[in-house]
């Protein structure tokens, strides 16, 4: 049978279901499970799997999308970068990614920028923005970089070369940010939780082993899963009879991907480049070591090194927008008062409904499912 | 922005990889993952493959939970 399609098998989903049922009869009270990731967001709405599940048990979506969570202020404050090398005679080239180019602020978004004229590119890849830089050596190309450990990998990958060759009309401005300290963060904030599903690409580089001190320091029950509906249903699967049979401990449905140990050639590289410090997520708060900053040897690749600019204080969130509530899995985007009312893909509030892997979104998407 | 897609490796150049997603055909960097040859499956992010996709460990473990079904259906 073909490998790609085995994890999307009707017949095979339902055994997996007939199994949960079973699973979720013997626990008998409510069992609430969380993930922390957009794609596993977008297969739970697309494959409609609340529907499918026992009443008593219940999947929320944790703070799973890097570009949602992404401070204001760095946004605003890369404006004003750009605003300033133009103030001094250079053009910088800005490249960052789709969804990223569209979050709002108080004082606009990227694509904003871009109608006021200046060079904004989306690109698919860092990969691409360092191809912009070789194309054109006698411009400053810089990346505004966000994402979770999966993302970091490629941007330090890049940045390793970059400093290798000693290219330096490429630069970064790093929002880059690490998943297991958030999850802790929500434990402390009272968010609560019978089980874990663990992002399968954020654990493809930090590895099983990335997430074990959830389990041993806060006795949460973990399961690293995939993204295809087998994969989730499986991992559901799993949670639950660690559940039923009273265990604290983390498994790996994943394994075709997924190692205990992780990527280390990327663990390697991105423990070289960068730094770990407390960090501002967006309607979040600072949350202590979950952000990455180039350490100070490599600060000539970090745009904000060589721009010092002001930005005003700014809210996180328009009035009424849940954006907070839904990334801390206490509600969802249908009790947003503004959700597919005011707040729409084409016209977002908040940036759960610009990311496609913002819940809102997902949720706007897939709407017709529910 | 996790969004990680299996791709099929048809080509190698030194550390770039084109690979095929079922038709579409891009390069993918290969910095993070040793060893990989022609036709192997890769999981691709952002232009950088992430990790190889291990089919023989997937098909073991899908064939032993086939068991717990099983069990499970005969109860």
């Amino acid at each position: 049978m073909d490998i790609l399609k085995i994890y999307s098998d009707k017949e095979l989903a339902q055994k997996i279901l007939r199994a949960i049922y079973h699973e979720a009869e013997k626990i008998g009270r409510e069992v609430r499970f969380m993930h922390v990731c957009g794609t596993h967001e977008d297969t739970v709405t697309r494959s409609g799997i609340r529907s499918l599940l026992p009443k008593n048990v219940k999947v929320l979506a944790g703070p799973g999308c890097p570009v949602c969570i992404t401070p204001a202020e760095d946004i605003a404050r890369m404006m004003e970068i750009m605003k300033k090398a133009r103030e001094e005679g250079e053009e910088i080239i800005l490249t960052t990614f789709g969804d990223m180019y569209k979050i709002p602020t108080a004082v606009g978004s990227f694509a904003d920028l871009r109608s006021e004229g200046f060079d904004v590119r989306v690109v698919y890849s860092v990969y691409d923005s360092y191809k912009i830089a070789i194309e054109n050596p006698d411009k400053l190309v810089v990346h505004f970089s966000p994402g979770f450990e999966t993302t970091t990998a490629p941007a330090a990958g890049i940045l390793n070369e970059v400093i290798e060759k000693n290219i330096k009309n490429f630069k970064v401005y790093s929002v880059h940010r690490l998943t297991p300290p958030a999850v802790e963060a929500l434990i402390k904030q009272g968010t609560t939780f019978d089980g874990l599903i663990d992002p399968g690409h954020v654990s493809t580089i930090i590895g099983v082993k990335g997430w074990e001190y959830i389990t041993k320091e806060y006795g949460v029950p973990q399961v690293v899963a995939g993204f295809e509906p087998i994969d989730f249903l499986m991992g559901l699967l799993m949670l639950l009879r660690i559940v039923r049979k009273g265990e604290v401990k983390i498994e790996n449905e994943y394994t075709r991907v997924v190692k205990y140990e992780g990527n280390v050639e990327a663990q390697k590289t991105i423990k070289k480049l960068f730094d770990i410090v407390d960090a501002k997520w967006r309607a979040l708060g600072v949350i202590p070591n979950s952000g990455l900053e180039l350490k100070e040897e490599y600060k000539d690749w970090e745009i904000r090194t060589f721009y010092d600019v002001n930005v005003p204080k700014m809210p996180d969130l328009e009035k009424g927008c849940l954006c907070g509530a839904i990334l801390r899995g206490l509600a969802l985007p249908t009790d947003c008062p503004l959700f597919g009312k005011t707040c729409t893909p084409r016209n977002p509030v908040g940036p759960c409904m610009v990311s496609y892997e913002g819940t809102c979104q997902i949720f706007y998407k897939y709407g017709a499912l529910f | 922005m996790c969004l990680a897609i299996p791709a099929k490796v048809v080509e190698i150049r030194e550390s770039v990889a084109i690979v095929d997603f079922g038709g579409v055909r891009r390069e993918a960097r290969l910095d993070f993952v040793k060893d990989v040859k022609i036709g192997d499956y890769v999981i691709v992010h952002t232009g950088f493959a992430i990790e190889k996709l291990d089919e023989k460990t997937a098909l073991e473990s899908l064939k032993a939970w086939e068991e717990v079904f099983k069990v499970l259906e005969g109860e």
